[in-house]
């Protein structure tokens, strides 16, 4: 085995990488399922998460129910009905709604007692009850939330309709940076192209070098004058140009399709993608080198990379809120760095106190992960 | 024939738990994760950092900071003094949300009975800018509340009462965890059968097994029994975490939503031994596997609602068993479902199981490679 170390020739290591090279494209252009990982993956996931993934809620259905219909709840209830954002059903009765509720049919229910009309004139007020199905607990907030914009236009148009100013003392403006239309797809959309990557880099390599190890071609190679770093160096660059190619065709499709504005520079995003491609490329190498037999790995890759990367990288859940060790385990996930990059690069622009520091933290990710992979490759020699 | 089939299902026991790494793989992390991710998925805010920029000296401004400052989900992190700190501050993400109280608040709140506040918001995530929104409209209608009271300005005519049911605090832990038992059992019978089938092909063991009186139906259940098995075993032990540790209310049949889970498990066992018998390798098995756990999981009504969905992406979730589970799960859990309001969701995850099942066990034989 040693003389896999003592090479004939210093000068041909860059023959011998290019022969490496050669022979990885070799192996991904037979097995047809290294190139659909790469292209045909992230346009599959990409389209179909792209219009499929929304927390915008449009046609909210919710039951209305006067129990004593007059012009004053029919007025209240135009509010709800002229709203894009609900999709209203009038039940008779409280308990009809109520069974609607339970079955799924609407999300929540506005109900106007019989003395809505009588109460309205008195000096307490009348109350509406609204009823939420909570199981959903954001899109119960959303709802909340529409039919109190419903209730507040409703009393805003009274106050106006009598000639009186409607008493509402302090009164906010909001402004939001960035995504002012408050569109959820400019968010999930940049965060699905770092989910996809992560899967994409990591499947790449996952079985690799288990592969050989299982199949004894790893052992035919290193007899060869070629070093462990070179075959490391050959298949790194192989899967890092198909990455790239994946990695491309999803900015190409967020951008182009999609419609999410890409404020900073794409050189940038270019050279963040690329580094997050050698992390996840390097995660997958690991995962391979360490298990040394396919099933294993695979078995690894399902379990470690799509789960923690979509729960724990800040793409959904706010990582700010959760309890100090989950935050603390957040910082392994290498898709946590690159979230917070293209979240930042599509929608605020380059940001170089973000982009820095995750850049960085990408980098020395890429660098454990290769080292891993190195070191457990190199042990099997001795 | 009894005794060949036990024998089966005894080697596919051995293959998946001989190794001791594969038999962690299967026990340990699902544990793990559960407590992990049932305390990373919440939409719930709990430290909101905020700036505050106020230019006015009045006593109604000082109430509204210290309304701002006593709320347990806002943590002011820094006092701003100049317009021009605002920007920084966002674009590099230290504060979420900045107070702008203008200089002439106090004096507009007491002459005209109405002064304007400002809020920034940092959009890149929209979800949590929405919802911080959300608490920082809370906070400011009380405190109009309590300005009218205190004031003796007239009430609004009407007022909203609301209540939540099933959920009346509106935990969103409470929604998140019945959806991760069901994406961890959806990985578990991913694990356990998405590549068994591709390893014996890629090894040429399948061969061997194809020539040995074993019927396909019965090499079939060999490869089923141990996921179903496994899927039952872990599933109890999530259940029991759930309600347990996360303290999340278990109200309906437990009869039901395990029926539940052996129907899930079924159609679970019977995509993956699809996807198996579909792949010549075990990397074929592996993209397969992601191929159909990755959409299975973002279009299963997890994380964002199927209600949200377009009516041509709506129409392929009917095929997401996942689906079907998340409804039973969250029904059960927290309204208190039982089997007749849940046949639904059952059947569904039956046929996609039988179908699944079927064409796998036909393309034992026909598989050509």
């Amino acid at each position: 085995m040693s003389v896999a170390r003592k090479r004939p020739l210093r000068g041909g290591g860059l023959m011998r990488l290019k022969g490496l090279v050669h022979k990885e494209f070799l192996q991904i252009v037979r097995d047809p399922s290294s190139i659909a990982i790469a292209f045909v993956m992230p346009i599959f996931l990409l389209v179909l998460f792209g219009y499929g993934v929304s927390l915008d809620a449009d046609h909210v259905p919710v039951a209305l129910v006067a129990e004593a219909p007059s012009p004053d709840t029919a007025d209240f209830f135009a509010s709800l009905e002229s709203s894009h954002y609900f999709a209203p059903l009038h039940a008779r009765t409280l308990a009809a709604a109520e069974q609607a509720l339970r079955e799924g049919r609407v999300n929540a229910i506005v109900h106007l007692r019989a003395n809505f009309a009588e109460q309205l004139r008195r000096s307490d007020g009348a109350p509406i009850q609204v009823i939420v199905n909570g199981v959903d607990a954001n899109t119960a907030r959303l709802t909340q939330g529409y039919i109190e914009g419903a209730w507040g236009n409703w009393l805003a148009r009274r106050a106006t309709g009598q000639g009186q100013a409607l008493a509402t003392p302090v009164q906010l403006e909001q402004r939001v940076w960035f995504n002012s239309e408050l569109r959820s797809r400019n968010y999930l959309v940049p965060g699905l192209v770092a989910i996809i990557m992560t899967l994409i880099g990591t499947l790449l390599t996952a079985l690799v070098m288990a592969r050989e190890w299982e199949r004894g071609t790893l052992e035919a190679l290193l007899v060869t004058p070629a070093s462990m770093t070179e075959i490391l160096l050959g298949k790194i660059i192989a899967y890092f140009v198909l990455g790239t190619g994946g990695m491309l065709l999803t900015v190409g499709l967020a951008v182009g399709l999609f419609g999410v504005p890409l404020r900073g520079a794409f050189w940038l995003l270019w050279v963040c993608a690329s580094l997050f491609l050698l992390a996840a490329l390097g995660m997958g190498l690991a995962i391979s080198a360490v298990a040394r037999n396919q099933f294993v790995a695979g078995q690894v890759a399902i379990i470690g990379t799509f789960l923690p990367a979509f729960l724990l990288s800040g793409f959904i859940f706010d990582i700010d809120s959760m309890p100090a060790v989950v935050q603390g385990i957040t910082h392994v996930i290498v898709a946590r760095y690159f979230v917070s990059i293209v979240q930042t690069l599509f929608l605020a622009g380059d940001v170089w106190s973000v982009v820095l520091p995750n850049a960085l933290a990408l980098l020395l990710m890429a660098a454990i992960f290769l080292g891993i992979t190195w070191r457990k490759s190199r042990k099997r020699l001795e | 024939m009894l005794i060949r089939l036990l024998a089966l299902i005894h080697k596919e026991f051995l293959a998946l738990l001989k190794d001791p790494r594969s038999r962690m793989v299967l026990i340990v992390p699902p544990m793990i994760q559960l407590l992990v991710f049932g305390y990373a998925a919440t939409f719930d805010l709990k430290d909101i950092s905020y700036a505050l920029y106020n230019e006015d000296r009045g006593t109604a401004s000082r109430e509204l900071v210290a309304a701002f400052d006593g709320a347990p989900a806002f943590h002011r992190v820094s006092t701003l003094h100049a317009e021009g700190e605002i920007a920084p501050l966002v674009d590099k993400r230290a504060v979420l949300v900045v107070l702008h109280i203008g200089p002439r608040f106090s004096a507009d709140l007491q002459s005209r009975g109405s002064a304007p506040v400002q809020v920034i918001v940092d959009g890149r995530n929209s979800n949590t800018a929405m919802i911080a929104l959300n608490y920082v409209r809370a906070i400011v209608d009380d405190f109009n509340r309590a300005w009218i009271a205190a004031h003796g300005l007239p009430a609004p005519p009407a007022r909203l009462e609301t209540r939540a049911w099933f959920n009346p605090n509106l935990e969103s832990r409470w929604f998140f965890i019945p959806g991760i038992i069901g994406m961890l059992t959806l990985v578990t019978t991913m694990l356990v059968t998405a590549l068994t089938v591709a390893r014996e092909r890629e090894q040429g063991t399948f061969d061997q097994l194809l020539v040995t009186p074993l019927r396909p139906g019965e090499i079939l259940l060999g490869k089923a029994l141990p996921g179903f098995i496994i899927g039952m075993v872990q599933g109890t032990a999530i259940l029991l975490i759930a309600t347990l540790w996360f303290k999340v209310p278990l109200l309906g049949s437990l009869s039901a939503l395990y029926a539940g889970l052996a129907l899930f498990l079924l159609s679970g066992v019977g995509a993956g031994l699809l996807i198996s018998s579909l792949a010549v390798t075990q990397q074929q098995g592996l993209l397969g596997a992601f191929l159909f756990m990755v959409p299975a999981v973002i279009l299963s009504g997890f994380a964002t609602p199927i209600a949200n969905m377009p009516t041509v992406v709506q129409t392929i979730t009917l095929i997401d068993p996942l689906r079907y589970f998340l409804v039973i799960l969250r029904k059960v859990f927290l309204e208190g479902a039982g089997f007749d309001v849940l046949t639904g969701q059952l059947w569904p995850m039956a046929v996609i199981g039988l179908v699944s099942l079927s064409l796998a066990s036909w393309l034992f034989r026909h598989r050509l490679y």
